[in-house]
């Protein structure tokens, strides 16, 4: 295992394929692209820090990941039937930390969601903490903290 | 020149006691109404004690459509002011929590106490003396509580919250329970909208039919003991019309009672938290707080806008005919070990919120009647379910079996009356 320091240009490459993977409901690779003890947090209180112990929207492990995939693949769930389209662009990316460890991304990511004739929009700074892993990127945290997390929001059947 | 009286829709040929016209869900002269003559005229839920602690402590929230601020005054008293600044109107706060001194209209300056009295008032001596400060207070509500739960009223001359809650009291009592031997506190909420009317959520939170159907989805992402455990149409529950619009619907009636059967054996899936919890607790202790993790086996629904629903407070607020808010509270054991409320919050994620496993497939569903429900107005929405069964228990309480729609009858047929009036 290398500890190269992951560059800007490497991480924003990262995330465009995973918004992409998203964006083309390629689950089960997006599915691969964590390390084991990783979380995808929604995030409420604007600020929030300790996700374990406060309320989310969403606090994934992997196993929630895969729960996650399989409800938009089931064809059960009502409200992802037809899953939303989804078109996500994310740009403003800087590198907060960079080392021997891994690094700490932040960008802007702007998403429309498409469904039963209603476009609807979210906004967010999302926040990737990176790892090397055998030569590949990993995400060990992923953070989507909405514009308006306080505010209410509508039903979100899709993965941020 | 003459005013005009607000005219009252007539209601009556759009109620019977077992099916209504689409037009209680589309019709806004209708949801007019509703705001006044139901919203303006009964006790309506506005906060959890736990949300506002200490002195000085705020919320913002509303009744009906009136703005109003929940605030706890130095001496501990709890106090509902509409939002508005007795001088021209503007809010004196637009933070939705927080602890303030006072409340400080941005506009002109005018000064409000946590009491809602006005203290100051800028350049005064532009009143010429004319100014009697004490006939412009903020607009205060009267507020009484009851197990925490806070409600407030424009209405001086109505009942107390007690009677108006009745039989419904015994079933908080139970609710309550769930905190395992710790004050239940809130911790944080999951709020939602949904294009539809406020009543077709009133509706869904007694409402067993839809469960299996529309929550196949987290049934199925759920584990074996949690799958039986919900199979709620099998267990022998039961809904019961507890008066004023209220009504229980029991889904798991062997969890009706918290502290009942202690000794029964841990179900697999709480067995880590078990585990966790046997570190730094005793036995009994353990298995009070297991035992509740999940909540309370029953949803009780208050009429008009709030619900003690299994393990948390749902909360529903009209924004207009066709929309409608929803907050989803979280509650847990204050002060208690932090690997239960970890496992409540958990567990509040998995179902309930915009991301959860469950409500996205209530909010579909909802919007879809709200579609619908512009196709021949007409047509009667049908809530005749389980009636030829229903019985009166020895309180005389109308009580059916757990998939009947006797909740929304009881919730409907005090709609009827407010809307009457």
């Amino acid at each position: 295992m290398t500890t190269q320091p992951i560059t800007l240009d490497e991480a924003m490459a990262f995330t465009w394929y995973e918004a992409d993977l998203l964006d083309s409901a390629q689950y089960d690779e997006w599915l691969t692209l964590w390390t084991a003890d990783a979380h995808y947090v929604v995030p409420i209180e604007p600020g929030a820090t300790d996700f374990e112990n406060s309320l989310n929207y969403a606090y994934d492990d992997h196993t929630m990941r895969e729960k996650r995939v399989s409800r938009l693949r089931s064809g059960l769930s009502i409200s992802a039937s037809p899953v939303p389209r989804t078109i996500r662009i994310q740009s403003r990316f800087r590198l907060l930390k960079s080392d021997a460890d891994g690094c700490d991304l932040r960008c802007a990511q702007i998403l429309t969601e498409f469904r039963r004739g209603r476009e609807r929009n979210y906004t967010a700074d999302v926040e990737f903490r990176l790892v090397r892993d055998d030569e590949k990127l990993k995400i060990a945290q992923k953070v989507v903290r909405l514009i308006n997390s306080t505010e209410a929001l509508t039903g979100i059947g899709y993965i941020l | 020149m003459t005013l005009t009286a607000q005219a009252d829709p007539d209601i009556r040929p759009l109620i019977q006691p077992d099916r209504a016209k689409t037009t209680l869900y589309t019709d806004p002269e209708i949801f007019s109404a509703e705001m006044r003559k139901i919203f303006e005229n009964t006790w309506v839920w506005v906060a959890h004690a736990s949300e506002i602690p200490n002195p000085g402590d705020f919320k913002t929230g509303q009744v009906g459509p009136h703005p109003v601020i929940i605030v706890r005054d130095r001496k501990g008293a709890v106090h509902v002011h509409v939002n508005r600044c007795r001088h021209r109107a503007a809010t004196v706060c637009e933070v939705s929590k927080g602890r303030t001194n006072s409340f400080v209209c941005p506009y002109h300056g005018w000064s409000y106490a946590l009491d809602g009295s006005l203290r100051g008032v800028p350049y005064e001596k532009g009143y010429e003396g004319s100014l009697d400060k004490s006939q412009f207070p903020l607009r205060s509500l009267r507020v009484e509580e009851y197990h925490g739960m806070i409600f407030a009223t424009f209405r001086k001359d109505i009942g107390p919250l007690v009677d108006f809650l009745g039989p419904a009291k015994k079933w908080i009592d139970l609710f309550m329970k769930q905190g395992a031997g710790y004050p239940v506190t809130t911790l944080g909420e999951h709020k939602f909208r949904f294009p539809g009317n406020w009543k077709i959520q009133l509706e869904n939170t007694t409402d067993a039919y839809h469960f299996p159907l529309v929550h196949k989805s987290f049934l199925t992402a759920t584990d074996k003991e949690t799958q039986a455990s919900l199979d709620m149409l099998n267990k022998g529950g039961f809904v019961e019309d507890l008066g004023n619009g209220h009504s229980v619907m029991v889904m798991i009636p062997e969890l009706i009672d918290l502290e009942d059967n202690l000794d029964a054996p841990i179900p697999e899936k709480f067995k880590d938290l078990a585990a966790e919890l046997a570190k730094d607790h005793g036995d009994i202790e353990v298995r009070r707080i297991v035992r509740a993790v999940g909540g309370s086996g029953f949803n009780l629904n208050l009429f008009p806008n709030v619900a003690c629903s299994m393990a948390f407070f749902r909360v529903l607020q009209p924004i207009s005919v066709e929309e409608t808010e929803i907050r989803h509270i979280a509650i847990g054991m204050k002060g208690g070990p932090a690997a239960g409320n970890r496992a409540r919050m958990r567990l509040h994620e998995f179902f309930q919120g915009p991301m959860g496993f469950g409500s996205p497939d209530d909010a579909e569903v909802w919007d879809r009647v709200q579609h619908g429900a512009q196709g021949d107005h007409d047509l009667w929405v049908m809530l005749n379910r389980g009636l030829a069964t229903e019985s009166a228990t020895a309180e005389g309480h109308r009580r059916s079996d757990v998939s009947a729609e006797t909740g929304m009858r009881a919730a409907y047929a005090q709609w009827a009356r407010m809307m009457a009036v």
